[in-house]
């Protein structure tokens, strides 16, 4: 059984065979794992500074030389690396009193801090499966991007309490701007918003919640939307970007929203986490410092705030390492620009935009194939696999390791 | 969380048109695969001659589509040079039936999204399985009918679908739960 680490739904019922040292035939894969898994054996990285082929040891003594002379460093990825890598980063950053931040300060950090501080109620997945009788998928579109989602956790699957399962007793609801494959699927329950409507929406619910009609929106389908809410007896929401970028600073109205709900009925958030450990990260980083992101360690001191953020970092910092990241592709286009005339050190398993730039390339091992470790889900139950494949790469964990005793 | 650049409402406007585009795009891809009973009469002579040993070319369109008829037991269909274009046509429509199991289920493999929906949904899988199937994990046994291999779904055991043979009942727990179309039943 291998576990499969293309999205935080962490599958561990995979069933691999292997042969001459590549994949031959797996089953209980979905779609997006199956090509993460192929991803193994395409453009894979090699050690390198400045585009020239070098050994392990000597990219490895330039990143620490780069990272040593560096005045205000900045580490950011971590999302798809391991919890154990992602322990021996934070210790990095403190060590050479770096900023540090991941992916979820773009993504779902706002909603995730709200998660791990309890002001949001949460649960596992597995409880979902077990006693959820309506699941919501606002700004999200699980069949994507989670394609295993739906049939093993949210609606599909019969669980404890929910023996009849989709046929009977379980509703999916889809609020998104577009008609997605998910929301296809629940096609009754389908809310169209605007695009940067979901803060009226809300409103719209509060106001049907508290027996009033909504000012906004049809509000024969907001009644409607407020009465299956009412009716239900464990809820799960699962809110995706679409969401989050959505509401920014409007979070509040969602807390309102669950705070609401919670008087009526029982419903708990997961948000939907796309690298496969950001939330370990979240996690770790809660423990070690308090915050869930954006930590600087300048001068000893653990200062936390907006101007630690990747993206006004990669403005301010004169040196950076991404690992398991590929911001430049994936962030905005004047952060990437930023990030791209930084002597930047990347780790990273497969060629990215982000390695094409570096200034030393460090090539690691795939995490869930060719790595073992410990992972947190979406929900954040702490999952640990071992390797299927033998590899000559060293882990994540082992490269960081390894900066650190040269510097 | 502050992007970069908050949006304005004009770049929000130009979002939702730009959503509806790709709508209205997304729309237009979704070709039917199907034919209807109707469909393949249309391409019929139309003139119930009854040499196909059917009263109506109605009747022999649905014995087409339930495939208990091959196209060329309709001779003048065959024979005639006027019905050539028709003739063309429904062999046409009717080449991705061909591809069709036993009991009418057709998988797109390019369309599969992988995601188990079906694997879960379909009841023979829960019943042979109740421990992994039924609860969301990936099937061990050879007993059930769908599985995920490879990132698409295939179907073994037809034999045991609800659909299989002259009882059949029209289930339609695969088709139903499948987000892309993947599966279908003529």
């Amino acid at each position: 059984m291998a576990t499969c680490t293309g999205c935080s739904l962490l599958c561990e019922d995979i069933e691999a065979a292997l042969e001459n040292g590549a994949l031959s035939h797996v089953k209980n894969l979905c779609r997006k794992g199956h090509g993460h898994f192929q991803a193994a054996f395409t453009e894979r990285t090699v050690p390198m500074i400045d585009g020239q082929q070098v050994d392990l040891d000597r990219a490895i003594a330039k990143a620490a030389e780069i990272l040593r002379n560096a005045r205000s460093p900045l580490l950011y990825g971590w999302s798809n690396s391991t919890l154990e890598a992602q322990a021996a980063g934070i210790k990095l950053a403190e060590k050479l009193g770096a900023t540090i931040d991941d992916t979820s300060s773009f993504c779902q950090g706002i909603l995730m801090e709200r998660i791990l501080s309890g002001k949001i109620p949460t649960c596992t997945l597995d409880d979902v499966r077990n006693y959820a009788d309506t699941s919501i998928f606002w700004g999200s579109d699980p069949s994507s991007s989670h394609p295993r989602h739906l049939s093993r956790f949210s609606y599909y699957p019969r669980g404890e309490k929910r023996q009849k399962s989709y046929e009977e007793e379980r509703t999916c609801i889809a609020v998104d701007v577009r008609k997605s494959a998910t929301a296809k699927l629940c096609s009754n329950y389908y809310f169209r918003v605007a695009p940067g409507g979901d803060g009226e929406f809300l409103e719209a619910i509060l106001a049907v919640l508290d027996g009033k009609i909504p000012r906004v929106g049809d509000k024969k389908k907001m009644i409607e939307f407020g009465s299956i809410l009412k009716k239900t007896e464990w809820g799960a929401i699962f809110p995706g970007l679409g969401m989050i970028y959505s509401l920014q600073d409007k979070m509040e109205l969602f807390e309102r929203l669950l705070a609401k709900l919670n008087e009526i009925t029982t419903f708990k958030v997961i948000p939907m986490v796309g690298h496969y450990n950001m939330r370990g990260f979240n996690e770790l980083m809660r423990e070690k410092t308090g915050f869930i992101n954006r930590v600087s360690f300048k001068g000893g001191a653990r200062a936390h705030g907006p101007e630690h953020s990747v993206v006004a970092a990669a403005r301010t910092c004169d040196a950076a390492l991404v690992i398991g990241s590929d911001p430049l592709s994936a962030l905005p286009f004047g952060t990437a620009r930023a990030l791209a005339r930084l002597p930047l050190i990347a780790i990273d398993p497969r060629r990215s935009m982000t390695t094409d730039a570096a200034k030393v390339v460090i090539p690691s091992a795939l995490s869930g194939l060719e790595a073992g470790g410990t992972a947190a889900r979406m929900d954040g139950v702490r999952i640990k696999f071992e390797p299927i494949i033998d590899t000559q790469l060293l882990s994540d964990e082992q490269i960081i390791t390894r900066i650190m005793e040269a510097i | 969380m502050a992007l970069e650049e908050p949006f304005d409402s004009r770049t929000m406007k130009r979002f939702a048109q730009a959503i509806n585009i790709i709508d209205s795009y997304l729309s237009q891809i979704e070709v039917l695969v199907m034919v209807g009973a109707m469909e393949i009469y249309m391409l019929l002579p139309k003139t119930n001659c009854k040499k196909c040993g059917l009263p109506t070319c109605m009747a022999f369109a649905v014995g087409l589509l339930g495939r208990e008829k091959k196209i060329d037991e309709c001779t003048p269909l065959i024979e005639e040079k006027k019905y050539e274009a028709k003739l063309k046509k429904l062999r046409e429509v009717m080449a991705p039936l061909e591809n069709a199991s036993e009991t009418g289920l057709i998988i797109h493999p390019e369309k599969c999204f992988g995601c188990g929906n079906c694997v879960v949904a379909c009841p023979v899988n829960v019943a042979a399985e109740p421990t992994r199937s039924a609860v969301g994990l990936g099937p061990e046994s050879e007993k059930v009918i769908l599985r995920v291999e490879d990132g698409v779904v295939v179907a073994n055991n037809l034999k045991e679908c609800r659909r299989f043979g002259p009882n059949k009942t029209l289930c339609n727990a695969c088709t139903a739960t499948c987000p892309s179309k993947a599966i279908e039943f003529v």
